[in-house]
């Protein structure tokens, strides 16, 4: 092992090419991480933020916020299902948001959200009407705890009184206030979707632990097919457009990974070629194939873990370069992490390609006695 | 398979090679490298083993050396009978108990003259301290203690063939096997060598058997053998 080391230490060009490759590979994997997981952040933020278990939707809904509504005598048989603690109403409108210094037509796309349930970082008592939390990213808008924005075409007024973070829904901003807020601003903004008193688009459920597996059954059941209940985790994936970006981009990741295997596998194949005489030497005073392919396996997890780094450091540089609210790109520990991981799992697993070759050399050939 | 003698830690004889014969498949034809062949070497003897190109001297030292196994007979280097081993066995029998030196000299151009030696140690047991000082001694023994640190592309031929001695001596084997060690140097350099090889053995009672096309090695040697078309002709 320690002649491999050596070897990378004493002829470092020899491998400079591969580790440029996968260390291009690298940034690469990681970028399109980063890329996927700040989509992800921004499209389901809201829904993460809930302090809850379970959100319900109307039975005919098909898993959409925007087309859900229940109605409160749905809401009474959803409290009424053994196992539910505590139930809050859910209600969201998107709006253009007109925010003093910006221009009369630069609309900020914005999600003005009401809430019973507060989610993670919001008070439990909603703030009062026409006041809201106003999420991070609209920092970058120039809202600040004061600013009034006018949403809709009725130019609603609504004051922010705080911001909370990572609360964003389908890549905008959002604003959060109380159920009373948001039935205003939709009422004079929607007035297609209007709707009457007490109805909420969808609930937010918190449930005993115990059983808690059978609850959204339980609460199906007891609604007589009226409501639709997912997990928190069902309800990310079923948002619009979640899936579909986790695929895509997955099934790039996982093409960027095959190439991945192929270099380490071609340049190693052809290090083992270039090899043969020095490893017939080596065979011939005693070097196990063994011995000499965990070299092998060494040296390109050392290139791939020099490439990972560098890849690392790259995605941290290029996340906070990136000015926020342009590109949603994250550089999470846990990504970057599992993509080092893959890199060099795909290296070791590129260098496999080899073992048959470094099998082969006959020790003879090192003093002429192979046939 | 041991020996009595290898049991008892003790043999009289470097290498015996009874019956040997190695027959070599190329397509559908047999080609026989070496018929029947008998060869006893002692402890401390140095053998030229001469003949021409194809005669099976190359093919003889491998399996004395264990790189290849016979086809027929028996082989017994330092009192173990190696003509049954398995390819793991012959790699730990190489490693342990013989030592080459190449024609090409083979040295690993990316190690300096010492790390050349204690790559023996590396792939081996691993004996630390005591390998650093066995190479530091081999080294200054061959005169290339103000060496040890460069490379091989800064030694000169004769150099080489030095440290490539000093690395067939690392691991004090019973039989050191040398491949044509002076093609590649001039006569004068090639007669130093073979002196320094002879001096060597001896000093270390170590058996040796050099391949070579050159008469001039066989002065050198305690017995020279030839072979030709398979078979010797002492």
């Amino acid at each position: 092992m320690r002649l491999a080391l050596r070897e990378m230490h004493r002829r470092p060009g020899r491998f400079a090419i591969a580790t440029v490759i996968l260390t291009l590979i690298a940034i690469l994997l990681m970028f399109l991480g980063g890329l996927l997981d700040g989509l992800v952040a921004s499209s389901t933020g809201a829904f993460r933020a809930q302090r809850a278990d379970l959100v319900v939707y109307s039975g005919n809904s098909r898993n959409s916020l925007e087309r859900s509504r229940i109605e409160p005598d749905v809401r009474h048989q959803v409290e009424s299902v053994p196992g539910v603690t505590r139930v809050g109403g859910l209600g969201s409108v998107q709006l253009g948001g007109r925010i003093p210094g910006r221009g009369a037509r630069d609309l900020v796309p914005t999600v003005l959200f009401g809430y019973e349930l507060a989610p993670r970082g919001l008070p439990s008592t909603p703030p009062g009407a026409g006041t809201v939390y106003a999420d991070d990213s609209l920092r970058a808008k120039n809202v600040v705890v004061g600013t009034t924005i006018h949403l809709g075409p009725a130019r609603s007024a609504v004051t922010i009184v705080g911001f909370v973070s990572d609360t964003r829904y389908s890549g905008q901003g959002t604003l959060w206030g109380s159920l009373e807020t948001w039935r205003q601003v939709l009422d004079a903004n929607r007035p297609d979707a209007r709707v009457g008193p007490g109805v909420v688009q969808a609930l937010v459920v918190q449930g005993v632990s115990l059983g808690r597996a059978g609850l959204p059954e339980q609460i199906d059941r007891a609604t007589d097919g009226a409501t639709t209940t997912l997990t928190i985790t069902e309800a990310i994936n079923a948002l619009p457009g979640v899936s579909q970006q986790r695929t895509v981009f997955n099934q790039i990741i996982g093409v960027t990974v095959v190439i991945a295997i192929v270099v380490v596998a071609l340049f190693f194949a052809l290090l083992t070629v270039e090899r043969t005489a020095l490893y017939g030497v080596l065979k011939a005073i005693g070097a196990s194939s063994r011995t000499l392919f965990v070299g092998v396996v060494l040296q390109a997890v050392v290139v791939a873990l020099i490439a990972s780094l560098i890849g690392v450091v790259a995605s941290l540089v290029l996340d906070a370069l990136i000015p926020a609210g342009t590109i949603p790109f994250v550089a999470t520990p846990a990504r970057l992490l599992s993509s080092a991981v893959v890199l060099v799992v795909a290296a070791v697993v590129g260098c496999t390609f080899s073992l048959r070759r470094v099998l082969r050399v006959d020790p003879a050939a090192a003093i002429g006695g192979a046939p | 398979m041991t020996t009595l003698a290898e049991s008892a830690g003790t043999f009289d004889h470097a290498l015996e090679m009874r019956g040997i014969t190695k027959v070599y498949r190329v397509a559908d034809d047999e080609v026989v490298a070496l018929d029947h062949v008998d060869l006893i070497v002692a402890s401390d003897e140095i053998v030229a083993l001469v003949g021409p190109s194809g005669s099976g001297k190359t093919t003889l030292c491998s399996i004395a050396g264990g790189l290849l196994s016979p086809t027929d007979g028996s082989v017994v280097v330092a009192g173990r009978e190696i003509s049954g081993y398995s390819g793991h066995q012959l790699t730990d029998f190489r490693r342990e108990s013989v030592g080459f030196v190449f024609q090409t000299v083979n040295l690993i151009p990316f190690l300096t003259a010492r790390e050349n030696l204690l790559v023996v140690d590396e792939i081996g047991r691993r004996l630390g301290r005591v390998a650093r000082d066995r190479a530091d001694q081999l080294l200054a023994e061959l005169g290339l203690t103000d060496r040890a640190a460069n490379l091989p592309a800064q030694l000169s031929g004769g150099q080489k063939q030095r440290v490539a001695i000093g690395r067939a001596l690392m691991n004090d084997p019973s039989l050191v096997l040398f491949d044509e060690p002076t093609s590649a140097l001039d006569s004068s350099l090639g007669d130093q060598v073979v002196r320094l090889i002879r001096e060597e053995m001896k000093a270390r009672g170590t058996a040796a058997i050099i391949v070579t096309h050159d008469d001039r090695i066989t002065h050198y040697a305690d017995r020279t053998v030839h072979i030709e078309d398979g078979r010797i002709a002492e």
